[in-house]
Formats: C-alpha cells, sequence, structure tokens
C-alpha cells in the first residue's frame, strides 16, 4: 500500500487566526479516513488546501509523485482529486441527468478519460443513477431536489469525476439521522470496486467509526489524534475537544456552516 | 506651462460636472446595488424641468438673479416627483432579481422616459441661457473662463463634502453606511432598509437631476443628451469602483483631466481616451479602483 | 454487430438533425426563399435586416446561456459592417461572400483577443468592460475622418462568389442573408446540445462546479464570446450590404441595447426566439416609426419591463411553457 496524499508542515492563517497549525499526514491507497472536530477545528480548510480552494500559507501537499501545491482546482481535478461539497454544488436548472451528463462528459474529456471514454459516457450516467438511487429524479430539476437527494447528487457528480481520491465536506449534513446510514451504504458500495481512496468530514461518530480504517481528530488547526477509530475515540484529548463530553456538543454545532 | 494650466483648469471644471452627473449612480449602486442606467434620463430630466422653471420665472420678469434658486427647484422637483414613483411603482417589485436583471429594468426605464419626455417636452432645443451668461467670465492669466464654471466647481465641492459629512458624522448617514456595508445585518439590528432605499433612490434621483439642471444652461437640451451622459456617469463609477464615493470623486478627476488633456494636445481621441481609460481601469482593476473584498463561498 | 445495437441507442445521446428544431428551421428556410420573389420591396428589405439582427442576437443568445449579458454587442456588429465597407470603400472589392467573410474574421479576430480579458468577468463587470470597448470604436469611429466620421460611407456590391448579382440583386442578396442566418442557426442548436453546449449552462448555474468537474470555465466563455462576435460580424455585414452605407452609431451603446431588448423579449428557449424576435421588433419598429415616432420607446421600454415581470423566459417560453407543466 503506497501514500497517496500527503501533506508536510501546512499552515494556513487567515489575518489571525490559524486555521491550519503544522499539518503533517500521509494518506494511504485505498484507505477510508474520516476528518472529526468541533466548528472552525480546519477540517474543511484542510480540504480545500488540498483541493484548491485555498493556497496554503506554507508548506506542502504531495499526490502521488507530484506537488500539487498551489495548483488550481481545475488542475488538481484533472490529476484524479475531487471533491463535494457541504452544500451541494449543482447545477441548478439543469436536470438530474443533465448535471451527470455535464459531470462524466467533462471527465471523459480529460486525459484520464482513455479513447474509449467518450463512448461509455450514457453507461457511465446509468450506473451511477443506480448506484445512488437517482432513477427517481432523473428528469427534476436539481435546484428543487429535496436536501438529501441533492446531497446524493454532489457526491455522485465527485464519483463523476472519475477520482483517485474522494473528498466529501459532511456527506451527510442535512440528511435525517436514519437515512444517514443509508446514505453511507451507497457512497461506500459505489466506491467499492473502484479502489479509491475516500477523506471526509463527518460529525456522527457512529458513522465514523463504521465506515472508516483511521481517523484524524483536528482542534484549532491541528491534528490532535490520528489512528483506528476505536483508539482515537477514545483519547481524552478527543473526547474533550471533539465529542465534548465536557463542554458544548460538536455534534451539535456541527449543523451550521463549518469553519 | 500656459496649456498645462489649461488643462489643470479645464480638468477641474469637466471632473466637478463628471462628479455631479455620476455620484448619484454610485450612491444607489452602494446602497441599493442597482446599476440604474435610467440616471442620465433623470439628468435629462432635470435639465428639461430646468429650462420650463427658469423659463418661466424669467419670463414672469422676476430678477434673473433668481433663475439660480429655480435650476435648483427643478431639481429638487424632479427628485421628489420621479424618485418615489419609480422607486415605489417599480423598483420595489425587482428587488431580489440579479443585479444584471435590474440593469435591464432600468434599461427599460430609460426607454420610457426618453419617450415621455419627448412627449412632455418635444423634441426641438430648448435652452436656458440665462443663468450663463449672467455671470460674465474672468481671467486666470491670459485665459478666459465664464464665471458659471466656477459654480459648478463650487456645487461639486459643496455636494461632496455634504455628503462626506453626512455619512460620517450624522446617524442618519451611519445607518445608510450599514446597509451599504450588509443589507441583512442592517435589517436585522432593525434599520428599516424599504424607507433607505426610497430615500436613497429619491436623493440619487435629485443628485442626476441636478446634475441636469446645472448643465441646462450651457448646452441645448435636447433628445439624446441622456444616452451620451448616461455612459460618461458608468465610465466615472466604475472606474471609481462601484457603490464608492470616494472613488466616484477619484474616477471623475480621472475623466476629467484625461479628457482635458485630450482635447488640448490630442483632439482625435477626446472621446475615445475616456473610454480607454475605463477600459484600462477595469482590466487592471476589475472591480474599479476602490473595490470591496469578496467573500468566500464554500 | 447487430448485437451492439439495442445498447447504442442508450449510450448516445439521441442524434442531432432530426429533432423538431432542426424541422421547423429546414421549413423556415424552404418557406422564406420561396415567398422571398414574391414579397413587396419594403417587407423584404424588413426581413432582410430582421434575419440579421436575429443572426446578431442569436450570438447573445449564447452568451445569455452562459449567464453573460454584454452591452457591447454593438462592437462586433459595427466591425463586421466597417470591415465589408472598407473593403469596398479602400479597395473597390464587391463581392458579398468575400466582404462577408471579412465581417466574420475581423469580428472573430478581435474577439480572439478581447476575449482574453472579458472571459474574467462576470455580471454587470461583464457589461460594462464590454460596452467600454463597443464605446472606445464608437469614439474611434466619430473621429476618424478616412471612414467618413460621424456620416460613414456608403457601400454596395456586384457579385456573390464571383457570380454577378445583376438585376437579381436584391433578390439574391435576401437569399443570402436566409442561408446565413440559417446556418448559423442550426450550427448554434447543433452546438447548443452538444457537450459544449451543456457546459454553458452548467457555467450559468455554478462555475465553481465546473472548475472542480476539471474543465476551465474561462476557455468555454472565451469560446462562446468568440462564436458570438462572429455571429455579431456576420449580421453587421449583412446590414450594412443591405442599407448600403455604414456608420458609428452601429457601435454606439443604444445599439447594443436594441439587441439586448430582442434577446429578452425573445428569450433564450430556442435559436428560432432570436429571429422571431428580431421580426417582430422590426415590424413594430417600422410601424411606430411611421405612425407615432415618439412613442417607439415607450413602447419597447413598456414591453421590456412586462416581459421581465410576467414572461422571464421571453416569448419563446409561451410555447415551451405546456410541456414543462
Amino acid at each position: 500500500m503506497g501514500v497517496v496524499l500527503e501533506a508536510r508542515d501546512l499552515n494556513k492563517t487567515f489575518g489571525a487566526v490559524t486555521a491550519a497549525n503544522n499539518i503533517n499526514v500521509r494518506i494511504d491507497q485505498d484507505s477510508v479516513v474520516g476528518l472529526i472536530g468541533s466548528n472552525g477545528a480546519g477540517k474543511t480548510t484542510f480540504i480545500n488546501m488540498v483541493t484548491g480552494y485555498l493556497k496554503p500559507t506554507s508548506g506542502s501537499i504531495r499526490y502521488l509523485d507530484r506537488d500539487i501545491t498551489g495548483m488550481s482546482p481545475r488542475q488538481i481535478t484533472q490529476l484524479g482529486i475531487c471533491r463535494s461539497f457541504q452544500i451541494p454544488q449543482l447545477f441548478g436548472n439543469l436536470s438530474v441527468i443533465e448535471n451527470l451528463q455535464v459531470g462524466v462528459g467533462i471527465a471523459s474529456r480529460s486525459p484520464r478519460g482513455g479513447p474509449d471514454a467518450r463512448m461509455q459516457e450514457a453507461h457511465e450516467i446509468e450506473t451511477l443513477i443506480e448506484r445512488f438511487n437517482l432513477g427517481g429524479y432523473r428528469h427534476h430539476r436539481a435546484g428543487l431536489l429535496p436536501e438529501g437527494i441533492r446531497k446524493l447528487l454532489d457526491i455522485a457528480m465527485a464519483v463523476a469525476g472519475r477520482p483517485q481520491v474522494l473528498l466529501l465536506d459532511e456527506p451527510t449534513s442535512g440528511v435525517s439521522a436514519d437515512e444517514k446510514f443509508r446514505l453511507m451504504d451507497m457512497v461506500m458500495s459505489a466506491l467499492k470496486t473502484q479502489g479509491v481512496t475516500v477523506l471526509f468530514v463527518e460529525h456522527d461518530m457512529e458513522i465514523v467509526s463504521r465506515y472508516t480504517h483511521r481517523i484524524l481528530a483536528f482542534y484549532e488547526g491541528r491534528i490532535i489524534a490520528d489512528g483506528e477509530p476505536a483508539v482515537v475515540l477514545r483519547e481524552t484529548e478527543v473526547r474533550r475537544y471533539v465529542i465534548g463530553e465536557h463542554g458544548h456538543s460538536a455534534a451539535a454545532a456541527g449543523e451550521n456552516n463549518d469553519d | 506651462m500656459n496649456q498645462f494650466l489649461a488643462i489643470v483648469i479645464d480638468g477641474i471644471i469637466y471632473s466637478s460636472w463628471l462628479f455631479i452627473i455620476a455620484v448619484g449612480l454610485t450612491l444607489i449602486y452602494g446602497v441599493m446595488k442597482i446599476l440604474n442606467v435610467a440616471h442620465g434620463s433623470l439628468y435629462a430630466l432635470g435639465a428639461y424641468a430646468a429650462t420650463a422653471f427658469g423659463g418661466y420665472w424669467l419670463a414672469q420678469g422676476y430678477p434673473p438673479i433668481g433663475s439660480y434658486g429655480m435650476l435648483v427647484l427643478a431639481a429638487v422637483f424632479v427628485g421628489l416627483v420621479a424618485g418615489p414613483l419609480i422607486e415605489r411603482g417599480l423598483l420595489r417589485l425587482m428587488y431580489g432579481k440579479d443585479e444584471v436583471v435590474l440593469v435591464l429594468v432600468t434599461y427599460a426605464v430609460f426607454l420610457i422616459l426618453e419617450d415621455m419626455t419627448k412627449l412632455a417636452f418635444g423634441v426641438d432645443p430648448l435652452s436656458i441661457p440665462e443663468p450663463y451668461g449672467l455671470l460674465g467670465s474672468f481671467e486666470i492669466g491670459e485665459l478666459m473662463y465664464p464665471t458659471y464654471s466656477l459654480v459648478l466647481v463650487l456645487v461639486s465641492v459643496f455636494v461632496a463634502v455634504a455628503l462626506a459629512l453626512f455619512l460620517g458624522r450624522t446617524r442618519h448617514g451611519k445607518v445608510l453606511q450599514a446597509v451599504i456595508h450588509d443589507r441583512e445585518i442592517a435589517s436585522a439590528v432593525g434599520i428599516n432598509v424599504s424607507r433607505v432605499y426610497l430615500v436613497t433612490f429619491t436623493a440619487g434621483v435629485m443628485l442626476a437631476a441636478l446634475g441636469g439642471a446645472l448643465t441646462a444652461p450651457t448646452i441645448s437640451v435636447q433628445p439624446g443628451i441622456a444616452a451620451e451622459v448616461i455612459v460618461l456617469a458608468f465610465a466615472v463609477v466604475v472606474i471609481g469602483g462601484l457603490g464608492s464615493l470616494g472613488g466616484a470623486a477619484l474616477g471623475a478627476v480621472i475623466v476629467g483631466m484625461v479628457r482635458a488633456w485630450a482635447v488640448h494636445k490630442w483632439p482625435e481621441v477626446e472621446l475615445f481616451s475616456v473610454y480607454a481609460v475605463m477600459a484600462l481601469v477595469l482590466i487592471m482593476r476589475p472591480k474599479g479602483l476602490f473595490a470591496a473584498p469578496e467573500a468566500r463561498k464554500i | 454487430m447487430q448485437v451492439n445495437k439495442p445498447s447504442q441507442s442508450l449510450k448516445r445521446p439521441p442524434a442531432p438533425g432530426v429533432d423538431r428544431t432542426t424541422l421547423m428551421l429546414v421549413g423556415a428556410l424552404v418557406i422564406l426563399l420561396a415567398v422571398g420573389p414574391i414579397l413587396p420591396r419594403w417587407a423584404m428589405f424588413m426581413l432582410n435586416v430582421s434575419l440579421s439582427w436575429g443572426t446578431v442576437v442569436l450570438g447573445m443568445l449564447l452568451l445569455m446561456r452562459t449567464g453573460l449579458v454584454s452591452f457591447g454587442t454593438g462592437l462586433y456588429y459595427c466591425l463586421g459592417a466597417y470591415a465589408a465597407g472598407a473593403l469596398h470603400h479602400f479597395y473597390g472589392i464587391a463581392d458579398v461572400a468575400v466582404m462577408l467573410a471579412a465581417s466574420v474574421a475581423v469580428a472573430a479576430a478581435v474577439a480572439v483577443v478581447l476575449g482574453f480579458l472579458l472571459a474574467k468577468y462576470r455580471d454587470i463587470f461583464f457589461a460594462m468592460l464590454s460596452l467600454a470597448f463597443s464605446m472606445i470604436l464608437y469614439g474611434l469611429l466619430v473621429k476618424t475622418s478616412a471612414l467618413g466620421s460621424t456620416d460613414g460611407f456608403g457601400l454596395s456590391v456586384k457579385t456573390i462568389a464571383g457570380f454577378p448579382l445583376g438585376e437579381w440583386e436584391r433578390n439574391l442578396m435576401f437569399s443570402t442573408t436566409v442561408v446565413v442566418a440559417f446556418c448559423a442557426a442550426l450550427g448554434m442548436h447543433r452546438y447548443l446540445s452538444s457537450h459544449q453546449g451543456r457546459l454553458a449552462s452548467a457555467i450559468r448555474d455554478n462555475e465553481l462546479r465546473v472548475e472542480y468537474m476539471g474543465a476551465s470555465v474561462r476557455r468555454v466563455i472565451h469560446v462562446n464570446y468568440v462564436i458570438s462576435a462572429a455571429l455579431a460580424g456576420a449580421g453587421g455585414g449583412l446590414v450594412g450590404i443591405a442599407i448600403g452605407h455604414v456608420d458609428p452609431e452601429m457601435a454606439f451603446w443604444t445599439t447594443s441595447g436594441e439587441f439586448v431588448f430582442i434577446a429578452i423579449l425573445a428569450g433564450t428557449g430556442s435559436v428560432l426566439a432570436p429571429f422571431l424576435g428580431a421580426i417582430i421588433f422590426e415590424t413594430v419598429r417600422s410601424f411606430a416609426y411611421e405612425y407615432s415616432p415618439n412613442t417607439w420607446q415607450l413602447i419597447l421600454g413598456t414591453t421590456m419591463l412586462l416581459v421581465i415581470m410576467f414572461l422571464p423566459g421571453g416569448l419563446w417560453s409561451i410555447f415551451t411553457r405546456r410541456k414543462a407543466a
């Protein structure tokens, strides 16, 4: 198992606020990693830096054997790092199928698409619709879908980009408690066969412990714990600062905008 | 040296005029986020109203000095009538729409006002030269200037200082700045945004009309002046940064000086130069010289 | 081979070329070419200008689908007209095909350069910068005595692709406009239903997602901008030839405003809409000029407000509304 993604001495400051404080982490190929932490702990900042939305103040990010620090979101996506968003980023006036047509269309025209990719487009769209159970919404306008479905479509769009590394920013936020597991099952089974490395931000500790191999716990821009879920979730610091046993509930706070 | 002086003085006069015609536009944009294409028509209405009010005054044989008061009265009248009418009757139905859609809405208002002006005042050129002629001229070195230009400069400085004091020193001005800064927070803390809009728009219209009324004595007032003025006003506010009052002043000075320079040194590029500067500033600073930073989206 | 057939239909979107819009376009082409010769002179001229304007607005439709409204289309419209005119004015070239090729080429070439700048701009800033560029051209032309300053200059045509127009000039010019408009509309229709065309709508809705799928928003906008400029150039060339005169007014912002008006009136729902909008616009204008010259803009403005308030999709949405419901 090789290292697919590596952050070295990553720092990000906004004026006086430190959103990332000396982050060092290596992510193994094919692993599923959970990012936890209370509001403003630096999870989304980390994802935003990896995907090029934010430029780190210092430090570097490597993907496979390339330095991707400071590349644009487009370049990074073209290399195979795709993401979903806390607030779904869809084409609101287009139907579900058109959204996927655009997504798959772009991916299959990229250099990574391969010579036959364009012939496979329609097939790929159908597969995505099936895997994410979007069949009933095929011709509905994305802007008018219920929140849970928008979330699914947003993730399906990220998957349509044929990722090597997939970053999901709070995939289950805005989804009702009993739907969360169904959604995660769907996402994980959609990715199972493809050998994709997944990083996702999550506030629900039950979900994190069930679906991940590894947890990174963020607090004030630092990673305060890193390891197997069972171990990390037992650590005192994590229990205090992330799960919030001695203070306010981080899970509840997470309903608002992160970071 | 003489020519340099002439350029500077012409530039100051032209800048003052530009500031008066543009400041209302930037005020309305700053508060309401509406780029008002009809601003030029309101300028034209002010000019027409000035010929009517001033003409009436002089025809009655009242002392000509009072015609200056009539110019101002014309502007106030246009502001108080057209401002609330357009804001309450039309724009209020459009709030929340896209900025570009609002541009189209005011473009429609521009078209409507063009013809309403023609219907009300006819298509023949009108004039009210008395306030201009009355003051005579003065000399700087060997150069002669109409004293009326001095009035324009003084009015422009007065408007600028009054607005700056109003915004910086008074309670109402601070309320306005709160709305400019963040509409939602402003209404959350109990500011009556709807009323602020009404007052702002009326004030903006009044300033446009004042520009027209003060210009009326120096030009022949006829159809087409609205379309010419609005693009100049756009150039001024876009250069300075939409919604910034300081920006409008800076934009006016830049455009005024560039044009004065062109008129003296290279008359062929006079009109071209204004828009070339506008394009150049937009290219270097896409949101104008005084622009607010943008917030994070995700 | 035969085994593959059923899935083939699943894999490929329905081939553009036989859908309803195409049929309507071909129908319009046939009808216009057939009735052309029997139309009265004024009607033929009006239709000629309308179709030329429709071609310009077709380019605006593409930009509007991409989420951009230009208040400076007059730049390319005027460039196209002057390019055609200049060939005649300076070189004595009077061939329609050569002139139109020049119109398109000059407009597209300028758009390629300016596109690098404009592709970075959105919303009112796009509108303002495009306005500034068209006013720059206006300012230049007004003071260029070699090009007739404010009066512009006249032009005339003698041949089309080497073939003499002779006494058939009016008919042949009309047919040329019809064919150019048809090709533009059909090409645009196919472009819009391609991947590249869908990207336009995607950009209007959410640029961030487009970049995060790995496509370049700026490149798409740049390409669409050049296409729209080329169409404006063609329209300008056609109008210049039809009227036999060009002047700087073509670059003034009010000309661009009229194109915006037609685009809003017609809506962006179909490639046929701009032509329908232009025909309505020209017809109303011709009659208004005749009977009530001082209420023409009043009608325009009021119509525009009504369309914005009650028909945000433009007139075309009346036809498609039933389907959507």
